[in-house]
């Protein structure tokens, strides 16, 4: 299966869970120079945050697409439309945002199915 | 009758019929199987989504471990947080993920497991000061990506299961509510053809077997009227003249009379 390829982590947050998943040895740079994490901070626009989501999606190599949940909420129609397998998108709690369950878009999800 | 609605388009002879009965059979056979599926897929699948459900909740709090280690290296090593130097460092991942596949009654789920590699990035770890924290809240971090991986590994599985179960749902309604009925108007429309069929063909045999008692009776009488004109006993049965006996007198001594030119038959006209 293709997913074979895929080893990597990815990660779009604000710096100190990119510092975080970076320290854990997630980074990584591939010979075009592409990173795989995208740091988020109060200037970062909503384009950027979007044209990064849909780059991770697309790569081939990426099996895990980790995003802070504050800023998931920025590009939330973006990730409401995500349907597919691979990468997995996972919405994880930053520093000042704890882990919201009613905003996790798989969650919903999840709800809306064991409610039939 | 039934067999109105839709059904398939054959002649209804018996073979179509022995046919037609033994698909119904295997699509009730493929039905029944179907729904054990996507029940088995089901309970897989609710078992799964409490689990999906109590992770992201542990998740939670693991991050949150993970970034108070990260505020204590912060601490450490004063003011600069240690942000812009990881980014530079990242060259090679040293934590990936494996893919396995695993097999779930029929439905092929792939897992995801952590896969650390020995990272050349020592040289982090060996800053005077903080170099300790930096240690433990790397390995904070990987544990709480341990975490994570698994619960991707949970996710994945949830959404492949779903589209799985809706598909087979599909098609257990679709032959529920599509293939069944139309192969059992078929199985009636070919009965009702060959019971009609079998009902003309005894109408049929009546009609032929009172023409034939009418024809019989009608010759019987034509018989009797003819002996009454030649004046013979009507109810004795005519001797057959053969070659030897000939044609003289009969056994009462009375010539036989069989000319056949003053015989008349009562349907000709000269």
């Amino acid at each position: 299966m293709a997913q074979k390829d895929r080893t990597l982590l990815a990660v779009i947050g604000d710096e100190d869970s990119v510092t975080g998943v970076l320290l854990a040895g997630v980074g990584h740079v591939d010979e075009r120079q592409k990173k795989n994490f995208l740091v988020v901070d109060s200037k970062t626009q909503v384009s950027t945050i979007e044209s990064a989501f849909q780059e991770f999606t697309e790569r081939k190599d990426i099996a895990i697409l980790l995003i802070n949940q504050h800023i998931a909420e920025k590009i939330r129609p973006t990730v409401d439309k995500y349907t597919q397998a691979f990468p997995a998108l996972l919405e994880i709690p930053s520093k000042d945002h704890p882990y919201d369950p009613s905003k996790d878009s798989i969650l919903k999800r999840v709800q809306k199915l064991s409610g039939d | 009758m039934s067999g109105t609605g839709p059904r398939e388009a054959v002649f209804p002879t018996r073979q179509a019929l022995t046919n037609t009965k033994l698909r119904l059979k295997s699509a009730q056979n493929g039905h029944s199987l179907l729904a054990k599926k996507r029940d088995a897929l089901t309970m897989r699948f609710r078992a799964i989504l409490r689990k999906v459900d109590e992770a992201k909740r542990r998740m939670g709090r693991v991050m949150q471990l993970a970034s108070f280690s990260l505020a204590e290296v912060t601490y450490a090593t004063g003011a600069n947080s240690i942000a812009y130097l990881v980014q530079e460092q990242a060259k090679s991942a040293t934590f990936r993920v494996k893919s396995r596949s695993d097999n779930v009654s029929g439905v092929i789920l792939p897992a995801f497991e952590s896969d650390r590699t020995a990272g050349s990035d020592f040289n982090l770890t060996g800053l005077g000061r903080g170099g300790q924290q930096i240690l433990k809240a790397r390995e904070v971090y990987a544990k709480a990506l341990e975490t994570l991986v698994e619960l991707a590994s949970l996710q994945t599985a949830f959404m492949i299961l779903d589209d799985v179960i809706r598909a087979t749902n599909r098609r257990v309604n679709a032959i529920e509510h599509v293939i069944i009925p139309r192969l059992d108007n078929t199985v009636k429309y070919i009965l009702s053809e060959l019971d009609e069929a079998d009902r003309e063909e005894f109408f049929r045999l009546k009609k032929v077997q009172g023409k034939k008692k009418r024809d019989a009776e009608q010759a019987e009488l034509l018989r009797k009227a003819l002996m009454a004109e030649e004046g013979l006993d009507p109810n004795v049965a005519p001797k057959v003249p053969d070659a030897v006996e000939g044609f003289g007198a009969d056994d009462e001594g009375e010539p036989r009379s069989t000319d056949l030119l003053n015989s008349k038959d009562e349907d000709v006209i000269f």
